[in-house]
């Protein structure tokens, strides 16, 4: 069986969904050991046992929550000394690519990152790799030992396979070197209604709102529906929403219910965070635009008049 | 205080993308500088100004990115470097990150200010192997960066709002679109570019070793697409049409 390692990513003490999203898949692969830093990483080990690692190597050093990536990577890079796995697998996240990039480049391999799946095949790991905004899909086989992949969040399914972790306790030495970028503050800003990953219903604005004023009436229908509001990256990059509520490529994966994009072209950045929603829905005053080639629905139309008369309906249906 | 900023010249994100017979993506568009390496660009100007110094941008690619490098020097950098060869070509991120390194440690810079992702690429991958390479600390997702004599504090943005991350310099860090605004280019900006420094550095000059490229290319498959479904005028039916994909979907 190869030797596969997840890294486990906490965030204040807990294990992100991508991290057991991707352990569907490591488990299938080989044997796996997760390692898990930093508070919450021995709580942690038993999540990880119950969907399949066989292993949990845990530290819960103080430097892993108060500096960013470098601390992490030293843990891995330290466990790597003592006996290299076959694949290390991260979730393709911010934390977990900072991490993935500086270890990838202390034991100087490459990495595939962004993978939508990966088996093993020929001797190796082949990723499959979507590109061209989703359209297209790559595989590329993993040239480096071991190899390093990088799985978008949404790609699997996280699943219970029962099971017990056997916990190890990680020895490091973390380098007063390696103590640089410090935590000094954490600032929540908006604690959201519904999480935009969890939701049912995702509405999602672009440009074609107008200006950051009239994201209030994506509020409206989200509120009426249980659902998210989404934005494009045009809309984040210009400071109308925070960064936060970005879907696409490097914003958030999402495959609700139902997606309603709202005044968004449907650029690939774009398309490829939401193209697996079940249903999607498109209000652009663009017929031609993108977006409306994959949507289920496409209405064509004044955004500003169409979003506040589908509130009330909706609102009038509910009752 | 010596910046450097890493820029690099994409597709513009403003054309459509295309695909060439062979499933590579067209190289043929129109290209411009990294909107993203703008407002790099533009945090490293304001940085100089307030606290003196000098900004040195650092690019990768075919002999035409001279362009995206003079697009910012006319936007007020001091000089320019780009790292151009056919061996080169087609690199993978840490091919990318050690030539890039290897060009940046000969600057000794006290500051090296990325954008957090490419608008081609957008994975993000070079800036962390870029800081490990270099030995720096990475200070990533800055919406905001205050210079402290020889400390730096950068406002990282998370999902629910930011950290407050410290670091001493020289570190790299990794700046989001809404850092800074980019200035336009003034006509004498312009002009004064033309005679600013672009070093050319080929592939030998670096002392770096190409490694294996992380993957090999197997073969190319188009994605389950999705059927594009009605398209229909907002009348009086639509809302109606909406309300009904929606009981189906079972929402409301």
């Amino acid at each position: 069986m190869a030797k596969v390692w997840v890294y486990a990513e906490l965030n204040e003490g807990k294990l992100v969904p991508a991290t057991l999203e991707l352990m569907t898949r490591a488990r299938e692969l080989g044997d796996v050991e997760a390692i898990a830093l930093g508070a919450g990483a021995k709580a942690a080990a038993e999540a990880l046992g119950k969907h399949g690692a066989k292993v949990v190597h845990v530290n819960e050093d103080a430097a892993f929550d108060d500096y960013l990536a470098e601390p992490a990577t030293d843990a891995l890079a330290s466990l790597h000394e003592q006996g290299p796995p076959d694949l290390v697998l991260f979730g393709f996240t911010t934390d977990s690519r900072e991490v993935a990039g500086r270890f990838a480049a202390r034991l100087g391999v490459g990495l595939i990152s962004n993978a939508a799946d990966l088996e093993a095949k020929d001797g190796g790991f082949v990723a499959k790799v979507p590109y061209f905004g989703g359209a297209k899909l790559a595989s590329m086989k993993a040239n480096s030992k071991p190899a390093i992949v990088l799985i978008r969040p949404k790609s699997f399914e996280a699943s219970e396979s029962g099971g017990t972790a056997d916990v190890k306790e990680l020895s490091v030495s973390i380098d007063a070197g390696s103590k640089r970028a410090h935590i000094v503050e954490r600032v929540v800003e908006a604690s959201e209604k519904v999480k935009l990953e969890e939701a049912k219903v995702v509405i999602s604005g672009g440009r074609g709102m107008g200006g950051p004023d009239n994201f209030p009436l994506l509020e409206d229908l989200a509120n009426a529906l249980g659902g998210a509001v989404g934005a494009s990256r045009a809309v984040v990059d210009a400071g109308w929403v925070p960064y936060s509520m970005q879907v696409g490529q490097t914003g958030k994966s999402v495959r609700p219910g139902v997606y309603i994009a709202v005044g968004i072209s449907g650029a690939m950045q774009h398309t490829v965070g939401m193209k697996a929603s079940k249903v999607i829905i498109a209000i652009n005053k663009d017929a031609e635009a993108p977006i409306m080639k994959m949507a289920d629905l496409g209405v064509v139309g004044d955004a500003l008049k169409i979003v506040p008369a589908l509130t009330a309906a909706v609102k009038a249906k509910k009752g | 205080m010596k910046i450097v900023v890493t820029v690099k010249q994409v597709p513009d994100p403003n054309s459509s993308l295309a695909l060439e017979a062979d499933n590579t993506l067209s190289r043929e568009k129109e290209v411009v500088l990294d909107p993203g390496d703008e407002c790099g660009v533009e945090e490293a100007l304001q940085l100089k100004e307030a606290h003196g110094g000098e900004v040195v941008l650092v690019s990768m690619g075919p002999e035409r990115a001279k362009d995206a490098i003079r697009k910012g020097l006319s936007m007020g950098a001091d000089r320019g470097i780009l790292i151009t060869d056919p061996q080169l070509a087609g690199a993978d991120a840490l091919l990318t990150a050690r030539a890039l390194a290897a060009a940046i440690k000969a600057e000794a810079p006290d500051l090296v200010i990325c954008s957090t992702e490419s608008y081609d690429g957008s994975t993000g991958m070079v800036p962390p192997m870029l800081a490990e390479l270099l030995g720096l600390p990475q200070l990533t997702f800055a919406k905001k960066v205050e210079m402290n004599g020889a400390s730096i504090k950068v406002h990282r943005q998370t999902a629910d709002g930011y950290q407050v991350l410290e670091a001493a310099t020289p570190a790299l860090i990794t700046v989001t679109a809404g850092i800074a605004e980019p200035r336009y280019a003034s006509l004498k900006g312009i002009m004064a570019a033309r005679s600013k420094e672009i070093k050319q550095v080929g592939f030998g000059d670096l002392g770096i070793e190409r490694g294996e490229p992380a993957e090999t290319i197997q073969g190319v498959t188009d994605a389950v697409a999705r059927k594009a479904g009605v398209v229909i005028e907002f009348d009086g039916t639509a809302v109606d049409r909406i309300i009904a994909v929606l009981a189906e979907a079972k929402v409301v």
